[in-house]
């Protein structure tokens, strides 16, 4: 990768040195509340970075990676509950339950395109919101509250704030290299290619649905990740947490930082979430204001922030 | 069988109403190419006009008519202010900008109404049970949502199949670029059809308010059923919505009413009462999952373009 000065690039490693030295400031101005924030960034930059791999590189528009969020962190509040602490198992089952879920609805959903795909996604995600609801053992519309985040042995305290952030923004660092080394493998190429043109990838022997299954599989392993850190941030979960509004969100986030760019979604996940925290700060009823915003976004500003910031930098 | 006529009557219920918010979708979706997330917010602002103006006026059928003009207003507006601009834009962007909308309407309502939720009582000539078999009787007034709902379907088909205007609505549904070349006004009949479809939500809306607490959000749940409507049906085909809202509602009440029994035969009781309502809730995705590996273009695909 050749590094060049222009605002894009300038922008990232002003992002990725920001959120390494955060809790340093936190520490040196003793502001805790702004450490806590930004582990809630970060965790939903992961989310909308997985989301991001297959909305921006592999064209597929899902409506219901909330989920995965749900999903990831069920399995560790159902583990908890159930007294099983250690994070080396509670992770594992967290991304392989998200597998299975992506493998089974991926399989349903990517029969279709378009719209219908959007639909159907979103669909299954209502409907895994609704037996979240139901787990009448597990606080069912109530949610269960996690008594004791995950044990990782001597080797982390999750409990520790600073250590917490930093583990989340390992996971972060490591999902956006992973999706970096996808999306310039060759399987990465293939899906991109399915996304430009299917039918010629298809005469070429390639099985389109079978690497966009892989990558949508992919994306929902990382996406419950970031669900089971979610789930340990708030030492709580609930099936609101997997509401379909939540998965906008994170469209929301890919889309206002810009698809198909690799930061893309951890500049609009910190867009969005201080946008949110601000407004709300001013006024009991954000969402009047962000709304419109949004609107006015997706009229004006296609690309997003990174789609600016390119446009910039050619000029 | 008393409770399985009553059940099924609900069931019909339900699925008229889903219909009249499928309808309004798949219309929009089939003429503009537009996906309108919104749709469900127009339904609550339906219920939430309705439950002001009756309260205003002081008479059930005039605050409903009120509202019911309020609402195709509103659509109208909207789509005159906001959503022509998506026409003709990637689906992403639509849905993006309509969830914007949705945010914007549950806080304004939020606002407007504040955070309780509304009622909106029923005169006492809609409340009185009427018989309907020997020994079964059934509210009057889900009984007039029934008689209203397929009114308005067979209306709807006249209106769509019959006139002119609805001519029109088929071909652009169509042949966009062709009617707006044979010198029809394509702007005025997207905002027309627009408004229907607004109104049909509100209708829906309305309707439903008085056996459900108006309250936020109340569009968001129902409005991801008349998806699932549209999944099943074949996106842009009326007929297609008709046949799988009526499906959707019977399957869904059948489902919640009759499955925790079934169940109780087969499991334990404690196991059933667990697994039961995850179980009737998760039955039209189960439906909309097997349709789409049998058929994934929808039971009724419109005509292909």
């Amino acid at each position: 990768m050749n590094f060049s000065f222009n605002a894009r690039n300038v922008v990232v490693a002003l992002v990725v040195l920001g959120l390494s030295l955060l809790p340093v400031y936190s520490a040196l101005s003793g502001n805790i509340f702004i450490l806590t924030l930004f582990t809630r960034i970060v965790i939903f930059a992961l989310a909308a970075a997985s989301l991001n791999l297959i909305m921006g590189y592999g064209g597929m528009m899902s409506f219901g990676h909330a989920a995965y969020l749900g999903i990831g962190g069920y399995a560790v509040g159902i583990l908890a509950f159930e007294g099983i602490g250690s994070g080396f198992i509670q992770w594992p089952v967290a991304v392989a339950a998200s597998a299975l879920y992506g493998l089974v609805i991926g399989a349903l959903s990517l029969r279709t395109r378009g719209v219908y795909f959007i639909m159907i996604t979103l669909a299954f995600a209502q409907m895994a919101f609704y037996i979240a609801s139901g787990l009448s053992r597990y606080g069912g519309d109530d949610g269960l509250t996690i008594y004791k985040r995950s044990d990782f042995g001597g080797l982390i305290n999750l409990s520790n704030r600073v250590q917490f952030y930093y583990l989340c923004l390992g996971c972060l660092f490591g999902g956006i290299y992973l999706i970096w080394r996808i999306v310039n493998s060759r399987f990465g190429m293939v899906v991109q290619g399915i996304r430009s043109n299917e039918q010629r990838m298809q005469a070429i022997g390639y099985h389109a649905n079978r690497y966009r299954l892989v990558c949508f599989v992919i994306s929902g392993m990382i996406c419950g990740l970031a669900g089971a850190l979610l789930a340990n941030n708030t030492d709580f979960i609930s099936p609101a947490g997997m509401y379909w509004t939540r998965s906008g969100e994170l469209m929301v986030m890919v889309v206002f930082g810009g698809m198909g760019s690799l930061f893309g979604p951890v500049i609009g996940t910190i867009v969005f979430l201080l946008l949110e925290e601000v407004l709300s700060q001013f006024t009991e009823y954000w969402a009047l204001i962000m709304g419109p915003l949004l609107l006015l976004i997706v009229l004006f500003a296609r690309g997003g922030i990174m789609g600016l910031l390119g446009r910039m930098s050619r000029d | 069988m008393l409770v399985l006529v009553e059940q099924s009557l609900n069931g019909l219920q339900f699925g008229l109403l889903l219909f009249l918010l499928a309808a309004g979708l798949t219309l929009v979706f089939g003429i503009m190419d537009f996906v309108n997330l919104a749709h469900g917010s127009l339904y609550m602002m339906g219920a939430y006009f309705a439950a002001t103006f009756v309260a205003w006026t002081g008479s059930f059928v005039f605050g409903i008519v009120l509202a019911l003009g309020a609402t195709l207003l509103l659509g109208i507006v909207l789509e005159y202010v906001a959503l022509r601009h998506l026409y003709g834009r990637d689906h992403l962007d639509q849905v993006l900008a309509t969830f914007g909308l949705i945010l914007f309407f549950n806080d304004a309502v939020r606002l407007i109404w504040g955070p309780a939720g509304l009622a909106l009582p029923l005169p006492a000539w809609l409340t009185v049970p009427v018989q309907i078999m020997p020994g079964v009787s059934y509210p009057a007034y889900r009984l007039s949502i029934i008689a209203v709902a397929l009114a308005v379907a067979a209306m709807l088909y006249v209106v769509v199949m019959r006139t002119r205007i609805g001519m029109l609505i088929r071909a652009g549904a169509s042949n966009r670029e062709m009617i707006g070349a044979l010198g029809i006004n394509i702007k005025l009949l997207f905002t027309l059809v627009f408004g229907l479809g607004a109104a049909l939500a509100g209708l829906a809306g309305l309707m439903q308010a008085p056996i459900l607490t108006v309250q936020i959000g109340m569009g968001e749940n129902i409005l991801i059923l008349a998806f699932v409507i549209i999944v099943i049906g074949g996106i842009g085909s009326i007929r297609g919505a008709f046949l799988a809202a009526i499906f959707v509602g019977m399957i869904d009440t059948l489902g919640r009413a009759f499955l925790p029994d079934l169940l109780r035969k087969v499991l334990s009781s404690a196991a059933a009462s667990t697994a039961a309502p995850a179980l009737s809730s998760m039955l039209i995705y189960l439906l909309m999952a097997i349709v789409l590996v049998v058929r994934p273009e929808g039971l009724f695909p419109a005509a292909k373009r």
